[in-house]
Formats: C-alpha cells, sequence, structure tokens
C-alpha cells in the first residue's frame, strides 16, 4: 500500500544522488577542483581561477542539465499515462521533430544563437498544436487517433529534417548532428528550464491521484469521478510543453524521458505521487552525469551527451522490454 | 433511489432505448436482460452518468444527474465495467484502493480505515492472500473478482454492474451474487446488474428490464415478466420452462 513516508523516503534519498550528481560534475574536469575548494565557491568565499570555471563554465552547465533532464523524464512519465502506454516517450507525440525542424532551419541560414533556441520552441509548439488540433478531430479524442497523429507528425519533421542536412553546407553540419543527438555545450542559462520544471512538478502533483486512475483507463477513471477529458487536455499540453522547454535548451536528448519513468517505476511502482517527483529528480541526476562523463571521457573533445544517453539507455531499455509480460499474462 | 422519466439513448445512429420510465428504490435489484447489441451497455453508462442521454432525464437520490460534481456521482454511484485495463503493473491491494478515490481530499493518502476497507472487500471475494500479487498474474476469474472489490470498496449507494458473473466459475458465481445480494439488504445499496443467465436474475433480482434492441422495452417482477413466449421473443431463440420441484428454470430448445 503507498505510505506518505514511503514517498518521502524515497525522494529524500534521490535528491541526495542529485546533489551528489552536481558535487560531482563542478569537481571532474580537465582542471579538478577538490570538493572543499567547490564548496568553498558555490558560498563565494575561495579564491584562485578555479571561481570561473565552477561558478562560470560548469554550474551552469550542470543545472541545465539538471533541469532537462528532469523535464524529459517527467514528460515521459506523463505521456505514458497519457498514452496508457509504459513504451512512450516525451518525442512519440513530434514535439522535438517540431523542434529539430526550427532549430535546424536557423541554422542553416547561419542565424545567431538566440534564433536557434527560438526556431525549435517555435516548432515544438507547431508540432504540438498540430497534433492537439488534429487529434481532437471529431471530438473523440481516442487513444490510437492520438498516437497515430503523433507519429505522423513526427514522421513528417524527420524528413523536413533530412532534407534540411541533405541541403546545409558541410561546416554546418557537424553543428546539427550535435543539436539533434542533444548537446549541453551551448545551453544558455539554465534558469528558464529549472524554474518550468518546479512550476510542471507543482502544477501535476495535485492531480497526481487523478493520473493513477487515468492510468487504468478513460472509463475506469470517470466512474470514479475523474475529468477525464479536461484532464487528458491538460496533460498532453504540459507534458508537451515541458518537452518543447527541454529540446530548446539542449536538443534531443533520447531515451531520458523513456528508460527514466520505467526504471523508477521498476523500483517503486506506479504511484504517480511518488513516480512524478522521482522521475524528476532521477532524470535530472542521470542527464548531469551524462554530461560528465560526455566532456570528460575523451577529454578534451566532448561527445554530445545524447549519445551517452543513448548508449547507456538502449541496453537498459532492451532488458527491461524482455522482462515485459507477453500478452498480458505471465 | 435512481429515478428514469422519458430516457432514450442510441449509440452510433440507433436509437436502442427510447422513452424509458424506470424507478428503483433503495435495496432493490434490477437484472438487465438482452440480446448482444440490444444496448445494455448503453443504457447502463447512460444510467451511470458516464454518456449524456439522448432524451429524458436521470435522476439519482433525488438530484438531477448531469448537474451531480464528478466526485459527488462518484461517492453515489459505482460501477463496475465490462473490462478491465491494466497497462501498468499495480497490486492487488492498490487495485482495490483506487475505489476510495472520491472519498478522500485532494492531498490526502489512504489512511489505514481505507486500507481497511479495501482488505474486508478483498476477504469478501476470496482474494485476501493475494492482496500483494501483481495484477498481470491473475487469472480473469480473479480479476473479475478484483474488480467487484473495488466496487465494493468504493461503497456506492447505487452500483451499476456490468456483466458481473463474466470469467466467474459456478462457485464464484453463486458466492458474488450472494455477496452482492447481502449488501442491498444489509446497507440498502441500489444494485442494476446486465446479465446474460435468465435462471441466476430470476434467482438474484427483485425486477428483470428487458431490451428488445429495437427501442422498446419491458419491466416488471421477475416471477411475471420472466416467461417462455417472453424470453423466447427477447432472445429470438425458443426456450422452455422446465418445473424443478418448485422452481422453474428456463432452457434453450
Amino acid at each position: 500500500m503507498p505510505t506518505r513516508r514511503r514517498a518521502l523516503f524515497v525522494i529524500a534519498v534521490l535528491l541526495a544522488a542529485a546533489v551528489l550528481s552536481m558535487g560531482g560534475a563542478l569537481m571532474v574536469g580537465s582542471y579538478a577542483v577538490s570538493p572543499a575548494d567547490v564548496l568553498a565557491r558555490l558560498l563565494g568565499n575561495g579564491e584562485g581561477g578555479g571561481g570561473d570555471v565552477v561558478l562560470g563554465l560548469r554550474l551552469p552547465r550542470a543545472l541545465a542539465a539538471f533541469a532537462c533532464g528532469g523535464l524529459l523524464a517527467l514528460a515521459g512519465a506523463l505521456m505514458q499515462v497519457l498514452l496508457r502506454n509504459p513504451l512512450a516517450d516525451p518525442y512519440v507525440l513530434g514535439v522535438s521533430g517540431g523542434a529539430a525542424v526550427g532549430a535546424l532551419a536557423a541554422m542553416l541560414f547561419s542565424l545567431p544563437l538566440i534564433f536557434v533556441h527560438g526556431g525549435a520552441f517555435a516548432g515544438a509548439l507547431a508540432a504540438m498544436l498540430t497534433v492537439f488540433g488534429l487529434a481532437r478531430g471529431d471530438g473523440s479524442w481516442t487513444q490510437s487517433r492520438l498516437l497515430l497523429t503523433g507519429v505522423i507528425v513526427a514522421a513528417g519533421c524527420g524528413a523536413a529534417v533530412a532534407l534540411i542536412l541533405s541541403i546545409a553546407p558541410e561546416q554546418k553540419l557537424h553543428s546539427m548532428l550535435f543539436w539533434l543527438m542533444g548537446d549541453l555545450s551551448h545551453a544558455g542559462s539554465p534558469w528558464p528550464a529549472l524554474v518550468v520544471a518546479a512550476i510542471g512538478l507543482a502544477l501535476v502533483m495535485p492531480l497526481a491521484r487523478d493520473l493513477n486512475l487515468l492510468a487504468r483507463g478513460d472509463l475506469v477513471a470517470s466512474t470514479l469521478g475523474v475529468k477525464v477529458r479536461s484532464l487528458r487536455a491538460a496533460v498532453y499540453a504540459l507534458g508537451s510543453l515541458l518537452t518543447a522547454v527541454a529540446v530548446t535548451t539542449t536538443g534531443s536528448v533520447g531515451f531520458i524521458g523513456l528508460v527514466v519513468p520505467h526504471l523508477v517505476r521498476l523500483a517503486i511502482g506506479n504511484d504517480q505521487r511518488v513516480l512524478l517527483p522521482a522521475a524528476t529528480l532521477a532524470g535530472g541526476a542521470l542527464l548531469v552525469v551524462a554530461d560528465t562523463l560526455a566532456r570528460t571521457v575523451i577529454a578534451p573533445q566532448q561527445l554530445p551527451v545524447g549519445v551517452l544517453t543513448a548508449l547507456l539507455g538502449v541496453p537498459v531499455f532492451l532488458y527491461l522490454l524482455s522482462r515485459q509480460p507477453k500478452g498480458g499474462r505471465e | 433511489m435512481l429515478e428514469v422519466r422519458d430516457l432514450a439513448a442510441a449509440i452510433g445512429g440507433r436509437t436502442l432505448v427510447s422513452c424509458l420510465d424506470l424507478k428503483l428504490d433503495a435495496g432493490e435489484r434490477l437484472a438487465i436482460l438482452g440480446r448482444n447489441g440490444a444496448g445494455k451497455t448503453t443504457l447502463l453508462h447512460t444510467l451511470a452518468g458516464l454518456r449524456a442521454p439522448l432524451a429524458g432525464e436521470v435522476r439519482l437520490c433525488g438530484e438531477q444527474m448531469s448537474a451531480l460534481a464528478p466526485r459527488r456521482l462518484a461517492q453515489l454511484r459505482g460501477v463496475l465495467l465490462q473490462q478491465q485495463i491494466d497497462a501498468f503493473p499495480a497490486s492487488v491491494l492498490e487495485t482495490a484502493l483506487i475505489g476510495r478515490h472520491p472519498w478522500l481530499e485532494r492531498w490526502a493518502w489512504e489512511s489505514t480505515a481505507d486500507a481497511r476497507a479495501a482488505r474486508q472487500a478483498l476477504a469478501a471475494v476470496g482474494l485476501a492472500e493475494l492482496e500483494l500479487r501483481d495484477v498481470h498474474t491473475l487469472s480473469g476469474g480473479e480479476r473479475q473478482r478484483l474488480a467487484v472489490a473495488t466496487l465494493l470498496t468504493q461503497a456506492p449507494r447505487l452500483a451499476l454492474l456490468d456483466e458481473p458473473l463474466s470469467h466467474l466459475d459456478l462457485n464464484h458465481q453463486i458466492a458474488v451474487l450472494e455477496l452482492l445480494a447481502r449488501r442491498t439488504r444489509d446497507d440498502g445499496m441500489g444494485l442494476v446488474m446486465v446479465m446474460h443467465d435468465i435462471n441466476l436474475a430470476r434467482r438474484y433480482a427483485d425486477r428483470a428490464l428487458l431490451l428488445f434492441g429495437d427501442g422498446s422495452a419491458q419491466c416488471g417482477p421477475v416471477a411475471e415478466i420472466l416467461d417462455a413466449p417472453t424470453l423466447s421473443r427477447l432472445y429470438g431463440h425458443p426456450l422452455r420452462r422446465i418445473d424443478a420441484g418448485g422452481s422453474d428454470y428456463f432452457i434453450p430448445e
């Protein structure tokens, strides 16, 4: 039986993991900083050249990684409930595809970085509104209709991305590929993503028990007093917006939104009251670790963080998939 | 408790029920009988407020159903659906506990009293030992009994059940019907069941509502309304009445 005490324990453990991952990210790199030094810098009383590295470079990047990992994991958990499918991810309804078209188009025309971010966000919103408008159609809002519309929009965006890549001049391809795989080196300010992650979590937590019921089917949820239509619309809009903010900040980092909610569910069950905050923290911590690895394993060269999350995510996911009971019963 | 006036219900442009008047008192049991596609589930969902009626009105405990807030409605009436969807893993106890949802405040977690209610319901349907099992590992009959337990945990004033006996073996069919009969008698719960077994309907319902699928319906006490000619017309297949020492049974020819 789910209890509040157990939920608080899980959250406390994951908070500690998040703090540890951040500490690691601030210490590790081509210029190593001791834990005591990191602490001194954060408190604003250290000396020497390490301060710029810790506060100016590593802290914003680690915070951006934490925020985006959290956003993606939370959005993934919401999409899995919305589509009632544990294998759904935040990108399945085309949000990242739209963002990719916007961002790559901005890069193609050599627009400044702000336009790349702006294009990504506009593209994500456009994809989201398209799917939302089309999937409602006759007002039935069925599961398969939503999923199909999303998949088709995503496929269309994929074709547009391929088109842009094939006509782009060679010197731009590298940064485009990095964007597509997800990369934190141009993340910019972490604060918008952090604030959105916090607001998003604060908005869904009061709905968490309703979401538990939604995961068991629209009809069951309505028989137990959930306003299904408005809840579904809200979850879709919020999940898409969170994803849009994440991909705008870091590009389409894969697998966090798919694997993290899944892993957390395996560990603590499917009670959304625990799952949603736990997935947010775990996703954040995981992306911080992955990004720290991405900039250190073959330093001084940097890897796009999406490559690492995919390399870690694919085997984990295949393992989970092979454990799924077939046909509903074991 | 439940009052239906001049009700019409349709699905896919086909009117299945029209001009239906019905009244169900506390502690009364009604069986809905009819062929496949005659509109039994559509009517049940309309009575439950899950779909809007084409015409007419449904009143529950004196209030217009469409005017009731969803949460209040869920405290008053419970529904056993024809199918249970388990997309995600969940334990048997957690699944029974969702019945408490309409009774919990927004930030409240299930209390020990809620857990006690769920465990009592699980024990009543014979699932007490399975409370920690994943629902995916249950058999069809066990899953069906779990759905009944969830409904009992919800403790509604009016229970609407869509084929409560599906997947159940003989002894559990009787056990579930006895359990529901006890709840109606002791707690004054109103009971509406969509059924396929005429003989069990005759034994465990006070009245029967026959849906002929063309918009017409007949309702009356089971002893009066369930006779061979009417049932033969209802199912489009001849039935014969057998007298077995004081109680009557219907068998298909």
